[in-house]
């Protein structure tokens, strides 16, 4: 395999596990403050900071290693997406930036504050369907280049069928993610009252999230004929992932192996996201750049390539150790340490 | 708004972003070390004062780095959005620092979540105490390869220039470049004297207040000793940073010098101001200084100003960076000089007054310094961006909303550092130390030997 194509697998995976782990977050985020709006914080306020307090740090790692991966591994990604995102980046940095350090102030300062905690819920939502222009924009047709300046057209962006149905699957992704997440571990520290409520929240978010997902799959066919067709011959695994959902479904619909049906839910998205990666290539920004002739020179594509792998090897083990710590520890989930 | 010149936005919003970043970052690499030198001394000596000052400190830092993160992730988006062609370009030779950099941001982010909820957990106190080798290699390996990134701005090599692309690129030797060394360890050795030192003037500020308690004469013995140590190790490698200069990067030495004509025992100057013919007018002229600061030799050769085209030199401006950054660096070895031999001072106090304000002012000196030494660093190298290949105006976004998200950063950084201070300060004041002391029972369990 080519450096470059193992760049950009390596880079997939990494955006799939931001998508799992950030989709965590921002949902546990949302959950928090409509909980408390509804006042029904008490039943899942300490669950959710339990198991959010040492890892949001880790989520933002996520996003940081995808983004400078991606600039390093295919320099003109830079050039073209940075030309062009100024405004919504700017924003999402912004929102993310926002969520962050209120977070912080929020949990770790000794004022409780709705202002707070309004603001980390809202920007949950907000951050996912701000990123999700840079997914649209990929498909090409959204950007205008005059000689050497590359611009977003924004009419086309925001009359577009796509862009908005790939917003919408963000969010609700986002939010059936977590929901089946936090039931999981609900019922890890056997919180019986958070479980009833997470578990309403999740069967809640799933019919959304198919609908949305097959809209967002119709407009793309409307959009790109190419990256359709694609998809359309890897139906196996758009087929396993339609699968995955049901198993998830039935799992939390009968009320039992939560484990389980989170595990499904990610694979239900990993099939997906990775048929539509696959269907992508070889193009990263259609038209413009493509996986080989965007590529930085081998030998810092090797350089990259091997830093990676001797990162994992540092990685790996510490991921472990946080999730022994805090995930599957049943004492701490429980809230005895 | 629109119609204003991207590049000069570019940079405004670049600085403006490095400018409130560079204060957490430096809080980031060197707290990890203060909390580990006082974890290890409250559990080698069992005074639990210092694994409680080690808490306390650990509480503030949290919010530092919350905000620290997000100020991160702001500027490494940043570099893509407002300089896209010089990642475009510059990014094959840098991307390998840029990358390695995340993953030593991503042990510690690991680490930092462990340690913080792991104080209780651990049987063996030294268990948790190795949870922070981690995070201190993390920071301070972050440190290293973001900088290196930056010496290669200022040093490039290990690549050629073909028709406007990087090619022959050689990762390894453009990360280690002749900048490497000494921009390194003086950022390292900086940042670790400004967080020591902003621990100090917390702890002069406690017993100014009036607040007896011997946890704060402890407190204030480990932060300012620490200061002293680390700041000599600050100016020491300051002085290599001037002969690295000196010999590879001369204009930038020029220019912050006002030094115009090339010659051997060269004189320094100190202050003073240029008229428009850049005459020198009121300035302190020190003999033979620059030569000896340039290669320890009163008769060594200085480059001049003169040597470079004008429209390839720094601003002059830089003089009065480079002047009170030093002028800094003299005073906070100084102060803590003053502290460790209190005793021998005249008067009888122990804390005399003006000996704690002094002290109080280590913190925000040492931070001011932190930003003058990046003033003259970052605006002594332009016009470039990639020194001697790639302009700054060549380098910038053609996008004119620019503006408009100056703006918008703007109203974000003074959100965000106004809530940050009032979380902290709220923080402090909720649950006072001697509070905590009793509820704690430490003052009975042993360890104040009074």
């Amino acid at each position: 395999m080519s450096y470059e194509l193992i760049g950009i697998t390596v880079l997939w995976l990494f955006l799939y596990g931001y998508l799992i782990i950030a989709s965590i977050d921002f949902g546990a985020g949302f959950f928090a403050f409509y909980a408390r709006l509804t006042k029904q914080d008490h039943l899942i306020n300490r669950l959710i900071s339990r198991y959010l307090s040492p890892v949001w740090e880790i989520t933002n790692v996520f996003f940081v290693f995808f983004y400078i991966g991606i600039v390093g591994f295919f320099p003109d990604t830079a050039y073209y997406y940075g030309s062009a995102l100024l405004v919504p980046a700017s924003i999402a940095v912004i929102l993310l930036a926002i969520r962050g350090s209120f977070y912080a102030f929020e949990n770790y300062g000794s004022k409780k504050s709705l202002v707070y905690l309004f603001l980390y819920g809202a920007t949950g939502l907000l951050i996912p369907a701000s990123l999700s222009v840079a997914l649209t924009m990929s498909e090409g047709g959204f950007i205008v280049k005059q000689g050497e300046t590359v611009s977003l057209d924004y009419w086309e962006l925001f009359t577009n069928p796509l862009s908005w149905s790939i917003v919408g699957l963000a969010i609700v992704s986002v939010l059936f993610i977590s929901g089946t997440f936090l039931t999981f571990y609900a019922s890890r520290a056997e919180d019986h009252a958070a479980l009833k409520l997470m578990r309403n929240y999740a069967l809640f978010w799933s019919t959304p999230t198919i609908i949305l997902a097959l809209t967002a799959f119709i407009y793309l066919g409307q959009h790109n004929e190419r990256h359709f067709q694609n998809m359309m011959d890897l139906w196996w695994l758009l087929g396993l992932s339609v699968a995955f959902f049901m198993i998830a479904m039935w799992l939390i619909y009968n009320g039992r192996r939560y484990g389980l049906a989170f595990i499904c839910v990610m694979l239900q998205f990993f099939t997906a996201f990775f048929a539509y990666g696959i269907g992508h290539y070889p193009y990263i920004l259609d038209p413009y750049i493509t996986v080989q002739s965007s590529a930085t020179t081998p030998a810092m594509g090797f350089a990259l390539v091997a830093a990676f792998i001797g990162g994992l090897f540092l990685l790996i083990p510490s991921l472990i150790l946080v999730f022994k710590l805090f995930l599957f520890d049943a004492d701490y989930v429980k809230g005895k340490k | 708004m629109s119609s204003l010149d991207p590049v000069l936005m570019s940079r405004m919003l670049t600085g403006l972003t490095l400018f409130v970043h560079i204060v957490l970052a430096t809080i980031g690499v060197g707290i990890p070390i203060m909390l580990a030198l006082a974890e290890w001394r409250g559990i080698r000596t069992g005074d639990n004062h210092y694994t409680l000052l080690a808490r306390r400190w650990a509480r503030g830092f949290v919010i530092t780095v919350a905000v620290g993160v997000v100020t991160g992730t702001a500027i490494g988006l940043q570099l893509s959005l407002l300089w896209p062609t010089f990642m475009r370009v510059a990014g094959k030779a840098i991307a390998l620092p840029l990358f390695m950099e995340t993953f030593a941001f991503f042990v510690e982010a690991i680490f930092l979540g462990i340690y913080l909820y792991t104080w209780d957990r651990f049987k063996n106190k030294w268990t948790h105490l190795l949870l922070l080798i981690p995070v201190a290699i993390g920071s301070s390996a972050s440190a290293f390869f973001i900088t290196s990134m930056n010496a290669f701005m200022n040093q490039p090599q290990g690549f050629e220039l073909v028709d406007g692309v990087f090619t022959n690129v050689n990762p390894f030797v453009a990360m280690f470049n002749p900048a490497t060394p000494t921009k390194v360890s003086h950022v390292l050795a900086s940042a670790y004297t400004t967080s020591a030192a902003a621990l100090a003037s917390i702890a002069a500020f406690n017993l100014l207040r009036g607040r007896k308690h011997v946890y704060f004469k402890k407190a204030l013995k480990i932060t300012v000793v620490s200061t002293f140590v680390f700041a000599v190790a600050t100016v020491m490698i300051g002085d290599f940073s001037g002969k690295f200069l000196a010999k590879y990067q001369p204009e930038k030495l020029a220019a912050a010098e006002w030094h115009f004509e090339t010659m051997t025992e060269a004189p320094l100057i100190y202050g003073g101001f240029l008229d428009e013919n850049n005459n020198i007018k009121y300035a302190l002229k020190i003999p033979y200084a620059l030569s000896i600061l340039a290669g320890n030799n009163p008769h060594q050769e200085v480059i001049g100003l003169n040597e470079f085209p004008e429209n390839e030199r720094p601003p002059m401006s830089v003089h009065y960076f480079f002047d009170l950054k030093v002028t800094s660096g003299a005073v906070i070895v100084l102060i803590p000089l003053l502290y460790m031999f209190r005793k021998k001072l005249p008067g009888k106090k122990p804390y005399p007054k003006w000996l704690l304000i002094s002290i109080l002012a280590l913190g925000p000196l040492s931070m001011s310094a932190i930003w003058l030494g990046w003033f003259l660093a970052e605006i002594g190298r332009q016009p470039w961006i990639v020194r001697g290949y790639m302009k700054v105006s060549d380098a910038a976004t053609t996008s004119t909303s620019v503006g408009w998200m100056l703006v918008l950063f703007i109203i974000l950084y003074l959100v965000l550092s106004v809530s940050a201070i009032r979380v902290l300060s709220q923080l402090f004041r909720n649950k006072s130390a001697e509070e905590e002391i009793r509820t704690l029972g430490l003052d009975i369990e042993g360890g104040d030997r009074k």
